[in-house]
């Protein structure tokens, strides 16, 4: 088994995500990362990261959506890796 | 009175396209009292022929708002908006794509206890994404009609509307049997006391909803419903992901943009053109016509001097307004803006800002007002109000008609290179200036008076979709009428009281000064001049700048005025404005002319709408203030740095 913070997850790799460090970010941002589904259990993949060389916002396929969030949000989600 | 029906949904479900399709073109956009949140409505007939009021709610995720917007759905849902009834029914919009999203909000919307029914939008993509649904499964279990509908195609419209006329026929009144909605211990939001003075609720107090717990609970059951309602799934490459490889990827996506971007502006200025002759073509005939059949005196020179040449220089560059429109609402109907967010978030972020900044920002070129209003999606709030500060810097289409002017009249049309005039590199310059300098406002902003710790860039990026033509011309035709009404309003009230003051007193025969000089407003600008001098501005701009308060574009049509009024003969009245400008001022004064405007705050409407959005007067005194401030150093430097060349 295989544990990646959400930032380091590579491309296409499929996941779920096993813990959300919540204090990491102001209440209001997990709050609308709740509201866009991404929470503990829920199946996630990254797709896309970022622009030029700093890899930043990431695109992230959770559930049936795809939401943009930043690496440092991104940082304190705990992924384990799908077989 | 008529029954009142509320859609609501999460934001990408649909919800405006099924109600252009439920309502047609018959729509009525104004704001919910108090505060500046749009609200659309309109009529639709149900089969019984009886006529219903439909009001579209802004999107939202929960009844536990993040947003200005969302906090104006619970309160309308809930029935604690004052001046705004409670909803008789609910028509609640899903994306049946994205059930488990959508099932948690209209589960709990159900749990209100208003008449409900669900119409499964855009049931053709879902199936086109490999999703087969049930939607009786779901309508058993939610314990209310789920109808499959495909707004855009105007699919399953009659079916809903049946729907909706058994929901208002049998209300429920408020009693909702909590097996169906499946959550134990899930109370009706009826504890939170009524708050009626919602307008003047500060922006951080948005939480009040239901408990975190029953937030749990609810997004459990959704998921459950969500798998029971999905019949088969197979997994189909998706378009979405196919266009994101490209538009999304590191080096491409930026060289996309910024195509995009360049293809935008130049069609403002192309494209404009014809229609732009036209225009003037009308008023010059009207003006022809009135001069024909009227006898010359004081009406005759109200109604030219007056109306037509202050109203007809602002209505002029209305085909521009509505091709920078014409792009934006294409851009947000496809799904592109949330990717121009995520392209320019990195980039935003180095300010203090992100890509959530850049969407208002964007409209912004075609008008701070829709770019101000638009930022009430940025959850920030210290980013919301930076960027609402720094958005009268994004050079929007008021500045147009006077960059034209004075670049026409005193900027030579040269070639410099291949492909690039002396003109419009100076037209390129001004845009830049206004981005450099709201890029380096934002960072001191978020600086020194938001003191900000930190934007944040958290965003939903909906699939790729076919704009529909109905959609994009029913937008265009709002913001046309949006705009004309302003022209016909504040514009043309500022250019009457201009004309009078400019007219009266009637400089006497014989005398020495002319009738600009003589008249009110010349010795208001004889006050003003003693200012503004310093920075190279004549008589004449300081006579132009106080009436263009109103609006940028006035100072056009003021210059017109004045010109006009002060024409001795005819023949110099027939000259056209340019070259009487050539001819009475020096470049430097020119130069800082321009200057001035990349800056100044000179749009009431701006200030009118920055002090409703951040509800007083605080913010619009000090936009204003630093942007004049900005605006005179800037003239300045201008000016003596160019008399310094020798110009």
């Amino acid at each position: 088994m295989d544990f990646v913070q959400l930032d380091h997850l590579p491309l296409g790799q499929p996941a779920i995500v096993r813990a959300i460090d919540w204090t990491a970010m102001p209440e209001r941002e997990g709050h609308r990362l709740r509201s866009l589904g991404l929470e503990e259990g829920v199946a996630i993949e990254a797709l896309h990261k970022g622009i030029l060389f700093w890899k930043d916002p990431i695109a992230v396929r959770v559930g049936r959506m795809t939401i943009a969030l930043r690496r440092k949000v991104a940082a304190s989600i705990l992924c384990e890796m799908a077989a | 009175m008529l029954p009142l029906v509320a859609l609501v949904g999460n934001p990408n479900a649909g919800k405006s396209a099924l109600f252009n399709a439920l309502t047609g073109a018959r729509q009525k956009i104004a704001n919910y009292p108090g505060v500046t949140v749009e609200r659309k409505s309109g009529r639709t007939t149900l089969p019984d022929g009886r006529p219903v009021e439909l009001l579209d709610l802004p999107g939202a995720y929960s009844l536990d708002p993040d947003s200005l917007d969302e906090a104006v759905t619970r309160d309308v849902v809930l029935g604690r908006f004052s001046g705004q009834r409670r909803p008789d029914a609910l028509v609640v919009v899903v994306d049946a794509g994205n059930l488990d999203n959508h099932l948690r909000f209209a589960i709990e919307l159900i749990g209100q206890g208003l008449p409900v029914v669900i119409a499964l939008n855009m049931i053709d993509l879902a199936q086109r994404d490999g999703l087969e649904l049930d939607a009786a499964i779901l309508a058993r279990e939610l314990g209310v009609p789920v109808i499959e509908t495909v707004a855009v195609r105007k699919r399953g419209l009659d079916d809903l509307l049946e729907s909706l006329r058994d929901a208002l026929n049998s209300p429920r009144n408020g009693e909702v049997d909590r097996r169906h909605i499946g959550v134990e211990g899930y109370e009706q939001d009826s504890s939170a006391s009524p708050r009626q003075e919602m307008p003047h609720v500060p922006l951080h107090d948005l939480t009040d909803g239901p408990s975190p717990r029953s937030g749990e609970d609810l997004r459990k059951r959704a998921h459950q419903l969500a798998r029971m309602a999905v019949v088969r799934e197979t997994q189909v490459r998706q378009w979405t992901r196919r266009l994101d490889s490209v538009l999304l990827h590191p080096a491409g996506g930026v060289l996309f943009l910024l195509a995009l971007l360049f293809v935008m502006f130049q069609a403002v200025y192309a494209w404009s053109e014809a229609p732009i002759g036209w225009i003037e073509g009308g008023f010059a005939l009207l003006t022809d016509l009135i001069n024909a059949s009227l006898a010359d005196g004081l009406f005759r020179s109200f109604l030219t001097d007056g109306v037509i040449a202050g109203v007809g220089s602002v209505v002029v560059f209305l085909p521009q307004i509505l091709i920078l429109f014409l792009f934006i609402l294409l851009l947000e109907a496809s799904g592109y803006m949330t990717r121009a967010a995520f392209v320019m978030d990195r980039m935003m972020a180095a300010v203090g800002l992100s890509g959530h900044s850049f969407i208002p920002l964007l409209s912004s070129f075609a008008c701070a007002i829709p770019g101000i209003m638009a930022t009430r999606s940025i959850m920030d709030q210290k980013e919301r109000l930076a960027t609402i500060l720094i958005a009268p810097l994004m050079t929007c289409s008021a500045r147009l008609p006077v960059y034209t002017l004075i670049i026409g009249a005193f900027i030579p049309a040269r070639r410099i290179g291949p492909g690039v005039g002396l003109q419009g590199l100076v037209l390129f310059v001004l845009y830049i200036a206004g981005i450099v300098g709201a890029m380096l406002a934002a960072l001191v902003i978020q600086r020194f008076v938001t003191q900000s710790r930190g934007s944040s860039f958290l965003i939903e990026m909906p699939r790729y979709q076919l704009p529909r033509v109905r959609d994009i011309v029913l937008g265009l035709w709002q913001r046309a009428w949006v705009f004309l009404r302003r022209a016909g309003t504040i514009i043309f009230v500022a250019t009457i009281v201009l004309w009078a003051l400019l007219s009266f007193p009637k400089v006497p025969v014989g005398s020495e000064q002319s009738q600009v000089e003589y008249s009110v407003a010349g010795r208001i600008a004889d006050g003003l001049e003693p200012l503004v001098r310093p920075i190279g501005f004549n008589h004449d701009i300081a006579l132009a700048i106080i009436p263009a308060m109103a609006a940028r574009e006035v100072a056009v049509s003021a210059l017109g005025t004045v010109y006009a009024i002060d024409a001795e003969d005819e023949e110099q009245a027939a000259m056209s404005l340019g070259p009487q400008l050539t001819a009475d001022w020096s470049l430097a004064t020119a130069l800082a002319f321009l200057a001035w405007f990349i800056f100044a705050p000179q749009c009431i409407s701006t200030i009118a709408v920055t002090r409703r959005e951040t509800n007083g007067w605080k913010w619009p005194a000090f936009m204003v203030g630093y942007l004049f401030a900005l605006a005179y150093a800037a003239a300045g430097i201008t000016y003596w740095t160019a008399t310094a060349f020798g110009l």
